[in-house]
């Protein structure tokens, strides 16, 4: 079997250029590839353009990015829970492309499954249809959305093993997937990196084909936003 | 006037049995609070969950098992979990029968607006453009009027369009109303103690008034 380990996030992200288009998986800050944030962070890598659901929070994820000011542009369907996002766009400091959720996500599956364009009844009638074709199916109006794809695609899953297989876990999935596939290079980060042969394949989540290079978190904090308990 | 447990609570009237349903954030998660226990629901989560369940005791908080607003939540048994392509396939695919959601707007129409105040607030869409195109059934929780006292039931929309003659059926915290095919809001059911001309005078849109307009009941 292949071997995709390497040995920390440090490695992995190490020939990560200015100008680069990443993917970053996660919803808020559940599923987020933790350490090679970090580790690009360290680097203070200019000019990205990020691909993510959500712009993390003021110091945590994704914002750490943002308050560095390391990133050119962002694609994503929500940034309500960063202020200074909300502020650098509104202020016109960063390029942002926000788009419905759903198409995002079945952007970056088609970008990965070789599809490149689809039809979507999202947006239709809203600014999201600016630019672009629609065309009648059935009696029904959709917009016609691209393949989403980008240079690496950094994801995060449970477990994985050196093969490059991957699990995940309850809400962290998400957007990890399908940007595991449509990355040129994937970089999986688990919290825990089994060797090949420990993971039953009737389990697989994603595939070892659709990644490059693996490696265990050295720690995952697992921020939560919203601790909502029940009495 | 309702408030938003009153709000939520009415909407939890037109729960049916066996129905997939996805809350919104804000007023809609309430929904969950008040739907009847003798009803088989199940609740999907945009994020990838069917099978919500209630928040989680301190000891059992699990940040791997967040709602669409980014609260900890748990799972149900018989319950399943998937990434969001398949998520929003099933929303697009018209699986989720009910969609609940907020709004800022809404026209005669039924056009929704609830995601952009261009210049002050641009959070973005989220999963709302995809839920109003593909739901079978969409209805809206939101006050009858702004902070600012101004009618949010429209002639049209004035905000950033989220969807187009998407909404059925809207709850506020004065009355209950449903979108005529031909345009117009029709006035079905009056908060308690709340009058009718209360409500024409609150709502810039055609409000349709068929015969008498009877009273929300709340058991």
């Amino acid at each position: 079997m292949i071997n995709k380990t390497v040995k920390n996030a440090e490695d992995a992200v190490k020939d990560i250029q200015d100008g680069a288009t990443l993917m970053m998986g996660g919803f808020g800050l559940s599923g987020i590839p933790e350490n090679c944030i970090a580790a690009i962070l360290k680097r203070r890598i200019q000019n990205l353009t990020i691909i993510s659901n959500n712009a993390g929070v003021d110091d945590f994820g994704i914002g750490l990015f943002l308050n560095q000011k390391m990133v050119k542009k962002m694609i994503s369907s929500y940034v309500g829970e960063n202020e200074e996002f909300e502020r650098q766009l509104l202020q016109g400091e960063l390029e942002v492309e926000l788009l419905p959720q759903g198409t995002l996500a079945e952007r970056i599956r088609a970008g990965g499954a070789g599809i490149p364009a689809f039809f979507t009844p999202a947006g239709v009638g809203t600014e999201v249809a600016e630019g672009k074709e629609t065309r009648e199916f059935n009696g029904k109006l959709y917009l016609m959305e691209l393949a989403l794809q980008a240079d690496f695609a950094l994801v995060k899953a449970w477990k994985g093993d050196t093969a490059g297989n991957l699990i995940f876990k309850g809400t962290a999935r998400n957007f990890n997937p399908m940007m595991a596939t449509a990355g040129k290079i994937t970089i999986a980060e688990v919290e825990e990196l089994v060797p090949a042969g420990s993971l039953d394949p009737n389990q697989i989540h994603t595939p070892g084909i659709y990644v490059a290079r693996i490696f265990q978190g050295e720690f995952y904090e697992k921020r939560i936003e919203q601790r909502t308990v029940s009495v | 006037m309702l408030s938003k447990e009153q709000i939520a609570q009415r909407i939890a009237q037109e729960v049916e049995h066996g129905q997939y349903i996805n809350l919104g954030i804000g007023i809609p998660t309430l929904v969950a609070n008040y739907i009847p226990a003798h009803l088989d629901v199940v609740l999907q989560s945009e994020n990838g969950l069917l099978g919500i369940g209630p928040f989680p005791k301190e000891s059992d908080v699990d940040p791997d098992l967040i709602n669409a607003g980014k609260q900890t939540i748990t799972m149900l048994p018989g319950s399943a979990v998937f990434d969001s392509a398949q998520s929003f396939a099933m929303i697009r695919g018209g699986h989720v029968h009910l969609t609940i959601l907020g709004a800022m707007e809404v026209s005669e129409h039924g056009d929704i607006a609830n995601w952009k105040v261009p210049g002050k607030m641009v959070k973005g869409m989220g999963g709302a453009m995809d839920l109003v195109a593909s739901a079978k059934n969409i209805i809206v929780a939101m006050q009858h009027c702004s902070k600012d006292g101004h009618s949010k039931l429209l002639p049209a929309c004035s905000l950033p369009i989220t969807g187009i003659r998407c909404v059925k059926k809207i709850v506020t915290d004065l009355a209950v109303l449903e979108i005529a095919p031909e345009g117009g809001f029709i006035l079905k059911e009056r908060a308690p103690n709340v009058t009718v001309n209360e409500i024409k005078s609150k709502t810039a849109g055609k409000l349709i008034i068929l015969g008498e307009v009877p009273e929300m009941q709340f058991d």
